[in-house]
């Protein structure tokens, strides 16, 4: 291109402007459009539920401390990986999950299918002082969670507010959240998120998912 | 025409002082980090001291606090020099300072507090979020009415890329922060799952992309031909690597998803931009580099000029690694562990930490109203003190790394793994400890650049010195902006 055709750009602020915010905008629109398209027909499959109360304030919980920075969450379709953490994780299990929590780093371990791995005595023991069972962890212990209550006026108002976005809760599981975390504290809850983490919810081959039962 | 009009260096000497202090307690929040991952007691069992809720302080503090004011700063100086104009809207320029550090104070204190949306690099929460939003368009008013009102008709390239960093940032932020609130202190993203984890990383690898590439290759192409003492090796090549490059990075934000539970297209689209991506960085980089040739002889006598260099050899090392760790084999290798730890800090510590050190100490002085910096001896210092920390940094995270990465996927002949997860812990464990090394030689660099710079600014600080008188050219006939008459 010759000079004579770019000098307009190089000589009008305006131009200049509206061309980048053109430029810019083409790759995300891109890659990201049809993801809201498919989105929509990512359906949750039938082992998938909105999370209970309890387990939707101990994820909470779990965003509040950033556990995401250490611990990722979501296993990637590679061998090594299935065969340390279980099936590779898939779109449909985290479509109730505001924010994703996929992770970017592991520090420790990936924690898609931490379910029912440790029994919550072991969990609840870690919490307080990883060293105390994994002597080399360099894992903070996080004890002021078994001092906090929660709060189920503030649990309801998040089940609201999740509902206006889409996920389906109905009146009587926002009712009856009060009730699920009566007496509870952020270390239960936290404890409940992680026990329930890939349970009941692994893609299953047709015949296998028949006999699929309660056990964790 | 009595010339009346002064450049508004005052609201850059605030962006100055702002980035040498946030600067600081960027970089010690990330030392104190490391030093939790080496002696996780470290926390004292205190909430708000823990790793997890001192590590988003860490990045915001060194990428949006200390990045943040160097960039606005730098801006405003750039903008002012190369149109020959005062700045406009010169009580918003003020705003845009105090609104900027309002918000770094408001996020550094609430992270620590759990006051999160723990998505990465975009954790303080909604009402953060929209001060951001506003302060992030003032800025943009102003740098757009200051070009609007420049008196060179033509756009130097470094506000192109500048121009670019501003546009696409807000753009991204905005978009990628939509969240309803249930509270002052919490709220629910709008985008669920896979949207929201293409989202995220759309926004945070192009936070990369134009705040600490676009926006850092703004101060580049005004400091580096500037400490060079000579103009800019190809200004055509700076325009073609211009748009290549904001229109390529946009793509290759899935790299960050490879394996993932995001469409297998999207993972590919975004490894073959990534690669493409590698042109236009290392033209950026030869550009500037080879603006050097035939004044590398300043390399012995200017420490700026040695942080320059050094930044564009890192820029040009980072974006080939990125490259590389883009593509899907490597990838599975590097992904999770502390390579990418590495790769981030060789182009934060290399690139964008180097050329704002250089820029700083090229534009410190002349801000200041002084012939050259306090002391060239603890320039020379910090130079080194920086390199040898950056080095030490980055190689221990990738022997880390590539240690995480082998050992996660050692299987035995049978076909079992062959270490529990603890064991590379365990392997990696004395690489933390270098690596905590390297970032305390790193931030004491940066205290003797706080020192250099206090004591460059005595005459600042006695209010004596006097305001730079804009030189205004001559109007070029049918000059468009038309000419603007001097104004104080």
């Amino acid at each position: 291109m010759a000079y004579k055709h770019f000098e307009a750009i190089e000589k009008h602020a305006g131009l200049l402007g509206v061309l980048i915010a053109i430029m810019v905008s083409i790759g995300g629109l891109a890659e990201i459009t049809p993801l809201f398209m498919a989105a929509h027909s990512v359906k949750a499959p039938p082992g998938v539920k909105p999370y209970d109360p309890l387990r939707l304030a101990g994820r909470d919980i779990y965003v509040r401390e950033g556990c995401y920075l250490c611990h990722s969450q979501m296993i990637r379709a590679l061998r090594a990986e299935t065969q340390r953490y279980g099936h590779y994780s898939t779109a449909e299990e985290s479509v109730y999950d505001r924010p994703f929590q996929w992770g970017s780093k592991r520090t420790g371990p990936d924690l898609a299918r931490v379910g029912g791995k440790y029994s919550d005595q072991w969990q609840r023991m870690h919490l307080m002082n990883p060293r105390a069972l994994v002597p080399a962890s360099n894992m903070p212990g996080f004890p002021w969670l078994a001092r906090a209550t929660l709060d189920p006026a503030d649990i309801q108002a998040r089940m609201r507010v999740l509902r206006e976005l889409g996920d389906p809760y109905t009146d009587a599981d926002i009712a009856g959240a009060p009730a699920a975390v009566a007496g509870k504290t952020e270390m239960d809850a936290l404890i409940a998120y992680l026990q329930g983490l890939g349970i009941k919810n692994e893609p299953q081959p047709p015949a296998a998912a028949a006999s699929a039962g309660g056990t964790p | 025409m009595p010339n009346t009009e002064y450049y508004n260096d005052k609201v850059v000497r605030q962006f100055l002082l702002a980035a040498a202090v946030w600067g600081i307690i960027g970089m010690s929040f990330g030392v104190y980090a490391a030093a939790e991952l080496m002696w996780p007691a470290l926390n004292f069992d205190i909430p708000w001291m823990t790793f997890s809720r001192i590590r988003p302080d860490h990045t915001f503090g060194v990428i949006f606090a200390f990045g943040g004011s160097a960039l606005m700063g730098t801006c405003y100086y750039v903008v002012q020099r190369t149109g020959h104009a005062r700045l406009a809207l010169g009580r918003l320029a003020t705003f845009t300072f105090w609104g900027w550090q309002l918000i770094c104070v408001l996020a550094m204190v609430t992270m620590p507090l759990g006051i999160t949306q723990s998505k990465e690099y975009a954790e303080p929460e909604w009402f953060i979020d929209i001060l951001i939003a506003i302060v992030w368009v003032s800025f943009g008013a102003v740098f757009f009415a200051s070009l609007a009102r420049r008196r060179i008709q033509h756009i130097y390239v470094a506000n192109w890329y500048y121009g670019a960093f501003i546009i696409a940032v807000g753009l991204l932020h905005i978009v990628n922060n939509l969240a309803v609130p249930v509270s002052l202190w919490k709220s629910y993203p709008i985008y669920s799952g896979v949207v929201d984890a293409m989202v995220e990383w759309w926004y945070g690898h192009n936070a990369v992309a134009f705040f600490l590439t676009a926006g850092f290759l703004g101060m580049m192409y005004y400091f580096v031909p500037r400490q060079a003492k000579q103009p800019l090796w190809s200004y055509r090549f700076s325009i073609v690597n211009f748009w290549a490059l904001i229109s390529v990075y946009m793509w290759a934000g899935s790299h960050h998803l490879m394996y993932t539970a995001l469409p297998d297209w999207v993972q590919s689209v975004g490894m073959a931009f990534s690669l493409i991506l590698l042109m236009p960085s290392w033209g950026s980089a030869a550009n500037g580099l080879l603006t050097f040739n035939g004044s590398w002889e300043r390399l012995r006598t200017d420490p700026a000029a040695k942080f320059m260099v050094m930044s564009l050899v890192f820029y040009a090392a980072a974006t080939f690694e990125g490259s590389m760790m883009a593509i899907k084999t490597v990838n599975s290798l590097s992904h999770y562990t502390d390579w990418t730890i590495a790769h981030v800090h060789s182009g934060s510590l290399g690139w964008v930490a180097m050329i704002t050190i250089g820029s700083l100490y090229a534009m410190a002085p002349r801000a200041l109203g002084k012939p050259e910096m306090h002391s060239r001896k603890s320039m020379e210092l910090h130079f080194w003190l920086h390199m040898m920390g950056t080095l030490m940094y980055v190689g221990s995270m990738w022997t880390a790394g590539v240690t995480e990465g082998v050992m996660w996927r050692a299987t035995q002949p049978d076909g079992a793994l062959t270490y529990p997860f603890i064991a590379s812990l365990i392997a990696v464990k004395p690489m933390y400890l270098i690596r905590w090394g390297g970032g305390l030689l790193i931030l004491s660099g940066m205290w003797v650049m706080a020192w250099n710079l206090w004591h460059t600014a005595d005459d600042a600080r006695a209010r004596l010195i006097k305001p730079i008188p804009v030189p205004i050219p001559e109007p070029v006939p049918h000059q468009v902006p038309a000419p603007l008459p001097a104004a104080g």
